[in-house]
């Protein structure tokens, strides 16, 4: 049982939970993530990217938005709360070395995984410049987090109610022509880092992305979480989660994301419907 | 003539004859129509008057072939013999000293290619189907039987880690704690009992007994730490050099699934047998009403492959409500490595196998979602190396068939996260480790490995059979240390 020693909400539905796991804080490194269950027998297994650790107190803080039935059941946990079962750090930590230049792209809460490897590309010597964006203001998270590494981090949002109107690709194309970057690193939505991958590509400049698929097990067995890199086929559970954002096929990843839309889309209205009720009986 | 009756007019003392004129007891089943929609055991297990019946009609061989055609070499003459003095307690006594986990090989051992080939009465009548039902009458002397647990020897002081939670780990971490050392066993997920739990489904194989295996081990005094992937929680190296253990069995199994590397593998709709057995069985999505992992919900389902995992994804598939289930293969049954009582129940619960037949391209719809597949005619050529006469395409005889589904059940690799994070480790070009035979240890000092790990996808009964063997040489090696 891992028990959740603190709880911030971030945005309406985006949460950032401390979580006591100390194996996985000691071991844990940027670019890994962690795979969850809540209860025990009917729950589902959900990975989520490692947003950042405290290796004396043995926490690790993941960051979620509430939008599927267990990421909705986990925002409703409370401080002192056990999530039943944890497994981790799984996955190939990100290759930090002197790159020289390295521009991180975060988008919506992409930026918190995006964290601990803007921290880790510093502390290796690098450059680093950041770009985070979101929808709106109130989705922009770990600005503090992000301006502690690059005081100069160009805000993105859709409506313009923070930083530049936009989206990340513009900013990044100008630091491609002007900044020259050696490395970039994007996490966010699966068409942002697709549209990422396609604005550096022209440059040649090596564009890492972090894939968050569908899983179960995470540790190889079910291969649920394929996708096609150089036209190879890998899992990303064990050969990610990080690949070349220029050797992924996008597409084929975005399709494969939509599985279970139908049911999906079912848990959330039920999800809606016990939220509605909550906030009901609160009156 | 029912058992009961069949029983009571049997001669006191029972010549050969007699015991060849008794007819061999089917094993009682759900009705195929009743247990095609439910996950419950299809077989539900012999009589008193049955299992006592089918005992009788073993010869009590001097020479005991059966037992050169079983894995571990239980005396089995010996445990036959007690379940006709109706000792069933006794008869688990003998089954014990050489097997842990009677209730659990007696329903998945491939008796067929084990003891039962080599029995007599299976020869005599000129027909494996006619040997001694061995693994039902091991099942019912599991199930009936009681045990006292083993007895513990002293502390050594000595810590052994087990990993993995599966048949090749289970039994050797019940041998090491038996010899008195401390055991940690661990497992990724968060249930125990590895294949035995998230691959084989419900209906052949009830959870509820892997969980009393488990159970047994807990109460032996193995310590279990569930959610723990070696490798990543911890390393093999963390684990001798900061958690002091004197020596490690790794029983990781092989839990990569292959594909069959073909256009179309990535529509939606295809999955791995592993996954899709693992949302139902480990993950209960069968339960719609309150699991919440989701299923693909299926028509016209194809499965690719010809061995148990195929059967039992084929067979889950229509419990789970397909409408039609096609096995392809691309021999013909005969060359299926699936259990011959698998691919039985299989053709009873409605399951249509195209034989000879290739798949080449699985093929989507606008939406990139499986629309079916293309595949080729086969003809039978020579025997390959696996003796096994092998698959000829047939030129020109490609053709097209309506799926939503398909489920590839063609094998599993050995799982690379511990030479992930071992580099050290000798592991041969498939991936499996490399061990002295004879004792299951590694290139590394104190390491072990048995099981699927090392043999590539086998059976329960040889894992088994591996975790006891490097158990023992385990309790050597510490025994040497001390």
């Amino acid at each position: 049982m891992n028990k959740i020693v603190s709880k911030v909400q971030l945005s309406p539905d985006v949460f950032l939970l401390e979580v006591e796991a100390p194996y996985i804080a000691k071991e844990r490194k940027a670019g890994q993530f962690i795979i969850l269950q809540l209860g025990e027998d009917f729950d589902e297994r959900i990975p989520l990217t490692i947003a950042d650790a405290d290796v004396e107190k043995g926490t690790i803080f993941l960051l979620f938005q509430a939008v599927g039935a267990t990421t909705y059941k986990l925002s409703l946990l409370k401080v002192g709360d056990s999530i039943a079962n944890l497994l981790g750090p799984l996955g190939h930590p990100t290759e930090i070395k002197p790159y020289g230049k390295v521009v991180i792209v975060g988008g919506g809460i992409g930026v918190a995984p995006s964290f601990p490897i803007a921290q880790a590309m510093k502390k290796a010597g690098n450059e680093v410049r950041i770009i985070t964006g979101a929808r709106n203001k109130d989705l922009l998270i770990f600005q503090d987090r992000m301006h502690s590494i690059d005081p100069e981090t160009i805000v993105v949002t859709d409506d313009g109610t923070a930083g530049r109107k936009g989206l990340v690709t513009e900013p990044l194309k100008e630091l491609c022509e002007t900044w020259h970057p050696d490395v970039v690193v994007a996490i966010g939505p699966p068409i942002m880092m697709k549209f990422c991958a396609l604005t550096t590509k022209p440059y040649g400049v090596k564009t890492l992305v972090s894939l968050n698929t569908i899983m179960i097990d995470g540790t190889g067995m079910c291969g649920g979480c394929r996708v096609m890199i150089d036209g190879k086929m890998k899992f990303v559970c064990v050969d990610g989660p990080e690949f070349d954002g220029h050797l992924v096929d996008w597409d084929n990843m975005l399709l494969r994301q939509k599985t279970y839309k139908e049911r999906e889309v079912e848990d959330n209205h039920k999800c809606r419907m016990m939220n509605l009720q909550v906030e009901g009986g609160n009156k | 003539m029912d058992a009961k009756e069949m029983l009571a007019s049997l001669p006191e003392n029972l010549s050969v004859k007699d015991r060849l004129n008794i007819p061999m007891q089917d094993m009682p089943s759900q009705d195929p129509e009743v247990r095609k929609h439910n996950m419950k055991e299809v077989a539900v297990g012999y009589s008193e008057e049955q299992v006592i019946l089918e005992a009788n009609r073993c010869l009590q061989c001097k020479n005991k072939p059966c037992m050169q055609g079983c894995p571990v070499a239980i005396n089995i003459p010996g445990f036959i013999e007690k379940v006709c003095q109706k000792d069933f307690d006794g008869a688990l006594q003998v089954i014990q000293e050489s097997s842990l986990l009677p209730a659990i090989c007696g329903r998945v051992c491939p008796q067929e290619n084990q003891c039962q080939k080599f029995c007599t009465v299976g020869k005599t009548k000129k027909d494996v189907e006619q040997a001694v039902a061995i693994g039902r009458i091991e099942r019912y002397v599991a199930d009936h039987a009681t045990s006292a647990l083993p007895v513990i020897k002293e502390a050594t002081g000595k810590k052994v880690a087990v990993v993995g939670s599966g048949p090749a780990s289970i039994a050797a971490a019940a041998d090491l704690r038996k010899a008195g050392h401390s055991v940690v066993m661990f497992e990724a997920l968060h249930k125990t009992g590895g294949v035995l739990v998230y691959g084989i489904p419900e209906f052949r194989l009830p959870k509820a007994l892997v969980q009393k295996e488990i159970d047994k081990l807990k109460a032996m005094g193995v310590d279990i730490e569930t959610n723990f992937l070696v490798g990543r929680t911890r390393t093999i190296e963390e684990l001798f050099k900061e958690d002091k253990f004197d020596a490690i069995f790794v029983g990781t199994g092989a839990g990569l699934p292959k594909f069959m590397n073909i256009p179309g593998e990535n529509y939606v709709g295809v999955f791995s047998a592993n996954e899709y057995l693992t949302r139902s069985n480990l993950m209960k999505a069968y339960k719609e009403d309150c699991a919440l992992t989701p299923l693909y919900h299926s028509n016209k389902v194809a499965v690719f492959g010809g061995g148990n995992v195929a059967m039992d994804a084929a067979r889950t598939a229509l419990r789970l409500g397909a409408e039609k289930v096609t096995i392809i293969y691309r021999r013909t049954i005969e060359e299926m490595p699936a259990r011959k009582e698998e691919v039985h129940h299989a053709v009873e619960e409605g399951v249509e196998f195209l034989m000879l037949n290739q798949p080449l391209e699985i093929l989507g719809d606008d939406l990139g979602h499986v629309k079916g597949v293309k595949v080729i005619k086969c003809e039978l050529g020579d025997a390959d190396a696996s003796g096994r006469r092998s698959p000829v395409e047939i030129p020109g005889s490609e053709y097209e068939l309506d799926f939503d589904t398909v489920i590839v059940a063609i094998g599993n690799a050995s799982n690379p996260l511990i030479k992930m994070t071992t580099p050290e480790i000798e592991v041969n070009k498939r991936g499996n480790f490399i061990v002295n035979p004879e004792t299951g240890e590694t290139n590394i000092k104190g390491l072990y490995a048995g099981g699927d790990i090392v043999l590539g996808a086998a059976t329960v009964i040889l894992a088994m059979g591996e975790g006891r063997k490097a158990a023992k040489a385990i309790n050597e090696y510490l025994e040497g240390n001390k």
